[in-house]
């Protein structure tokens, strides 16, 4: 039975001691600032077309299936608020944090686990440098920095999205009331809740993308693994927590 | 002791574990300045656990390893920075960086060493003497990815040397080359060694590495190597014979040829 815990308890161990380290290196030279725009390169710019994709058919989706409930209660013209709410409190956020997570948590793990199963890190640390430092360290600070402004950017757009439907698709209501009412239906509660929760996500996107990569073991197969792994966890952890910071914000 | 006659790397008495099970088990020898262990043994013997150990990428469970004099087990990673700028190490596959070109390789140590502080002017020139070193002075500009299985481990050899180290480690440099490369990658190693008289540990499953390591010298003069006058019986060129993370033996060509026991007879090909 101990065995069984064993296992997943000694994971999170080292997943937590990677975290310390990484979060006390955040104050610690080097700083490697070409690893870092190579990353923000990477997961800002790389991932802007899946997000604003994402981010806009949230948004249709949204207008889509509210009109219908609107309808029920005579409030199509409601569509808009319901939209600015939905997308900044929850979709935007989790949605642009799932599409990051499948595209880098997989990414940094493949990336480091490959490093890790033909000993470049080992390399690394055998030449000078100390691999939190120099790998984990920028992907979190690029993870941390981008993905609030990308979640951004998916709101907007998926705004816009849902303007497109109940306005021009539908006509659900006119164009200045859809952006009047969204625009003041939104509570610094709600724009708080929106950017924190991008924020945290980015420290588990990263952590556990780097901490898969970094504990591969057993050649292409284990990095195979790693992706697998990091890409489920982060995802998990992105929907619990998103849970845990709604309940937070819900009784504030 | 003072640095110059303490052993330059020595195990005392260093046993390893992964997850409680045993890969090194008292594991002692001591390397001075300008020797060379050739350590052998068979694929999971701990070969590669050994040099890592060395190298304070793993920590011993047990036992001492003592670096230049000091004992560094206990030491931090930052510690171990230091120490390791004067160690030069080539892994299996070379373990070259596949972001990095060959001269960024190279130049690496030279880059993030913090002890070694090397002025940016400086770096080229020792890249490009390094590689020369190494018959490999045109491809500066290439990456690992186009590179061969022998060429991949000769610009390792260029990494690890291109700092001047007083120790070197070579990882299975041979492992998975053809026989030609493998004898000219050892007669690379044999070249770094005796140029500078660096100590060297090579870990091999091949006696044929061993036996040229041990059998000959790098003559400056002819710009090849030549056989040593001492072959065979010499003190400062030593065998470590490894099986399942044990140390069978220990001792110089001669000993190892003339050993009784049945595993490491095994290494030595018969006529």
């Amino acid at each position: 039975m101990l065995d069984f815990f064993k296992r997943p308890v000694l994971t999170f161990q080292e997943f937590v001691l990677l975290a310390v380290k990484t979060l006390r290196g955040l104050f610690q030279k080097p700083y490697y600032w070409d690893d870092l725009f190579l990353q923000m390169d990477s997961l800002g710019i790389g991932s802007l077309p899946v997000v604003i994709l994402t981010g806009f058919f949230a948004g249709c989706i949204m207008a889509l299936q509210m009109a219908r409930a609107l309808q029920t209660y005579g409030a199509t013209n409601q569509v808009g608020q319901l939209v600015a709410i939905t997308l900044v409190r929850e979709m935007g956020p989790v949605l642009t944090a799932l599409m990051v997570a499948g595209r880098n948590a997989s990414g940094m793990a493949s990336e480091l686990g490959s490093m890790k199963v033909t000993e470049q890190i080992d390399a690394m640390r055998a030449l000078g440098t100390d691999p939190i430092l120099k790998l984990v360290k920028p992907r979190l600070i690029a993870t941390a920095i981008l993905l609030p402004l990308l979640t951004i950017l998916a709101d907007f757009i998926g705004m816009i999205g849902g303007w497109l439907v109940s306005c021009v698709l539908l006509s659900l209501t006119t164009s200045t009331h859809y952006w009047n009412t969204s625009w003041r239906i939104l509570e610094y509660n709600d724009l708080a809740q929106g950017l924190i929760k991008p924020f945290v996500f980015a420290i588990v996107i990263a952590l556990v993308g780097c901490f898969y990569g970094m504990e591969t073991k057993g050649g292409t197969q284990g990095v195979g693994l790693a992706t697998t792994r990091a890409v489920v966890v982060s995802s998990v952890w992105i929907v619990v927590l998103t849970f845990i910071i709604g309940r937070v914000f819900v009784s504030l | 002791m003072p640095e110059s006659q303490a052993p330059q790397l020595a195990f005392e008495n260093v046993s390893f574990a992964f997850d409680e099970t045993p890969v090194l088990r008292h594991i002692s020898f001591e390397l001075h300045s300008g020797e060379t262990l050739i350590v052998l043994g068979a694929a999971g013997s701990g070969k590669t656990v050994l040099l890592k150990t060395a190298l304070g990428l793993l920590r011993p469970s047990e036992g001492r390893v003592v670096l230049f004099g000091a004992d560094v087990t206990a030491d931090s990673e930052k510690q171990w920075f230091d120490v390791r700028s004067r160690i030069g190490v080539l892994f299996q596959e070379g373990g070259l960086f596949d972001s990095l070109d060959v001269a960024e390789n190279v130049a690496y140590p030279l880059r993030n060493q913090s002890a070694r502080q090397c002025p940016e002017a400086e770096i080229l020139p020792k890249v490009e003497q390094s590689l020369q070193f190494v018959d490999l002075g045109q491809t500066l500009d290439r990456y690992p990815s186009e590179l061969s299985g022998g060429m991949r481990r000769r610009v390792g050899i260029a990494r690890a040397i291109v700092t001047q180290p007083d120790l070197l480690l070579y990882d299975s440099p041979t492992a998975g080359l053809d026989p030609i490369t493998a004898n000219l990658i050892v007669a690379l190693i044999t070249k770094g060694r005796d140029v500078r008289r660096a100590t060297t540990v090579m870990v091999t499953h091949r006696f044929q590495d061993g036996e040229i390591l041990a059998g000959f010298r790098y003559d400056p003069s002819a710009g090849g190597l030549c056989l040593a006058r001492e072959r065979g019986s010499d003190a400062r060129t030593r065998f470590l014979v490894l099986r399942e993370g044990e140390m069978v033996f220990l001792g110089t060509q001669d000993e190892l040829e003339a050993s009784p026991d049945p595993y490491v007879a095994k290494f030595i090909p018969h006529p």
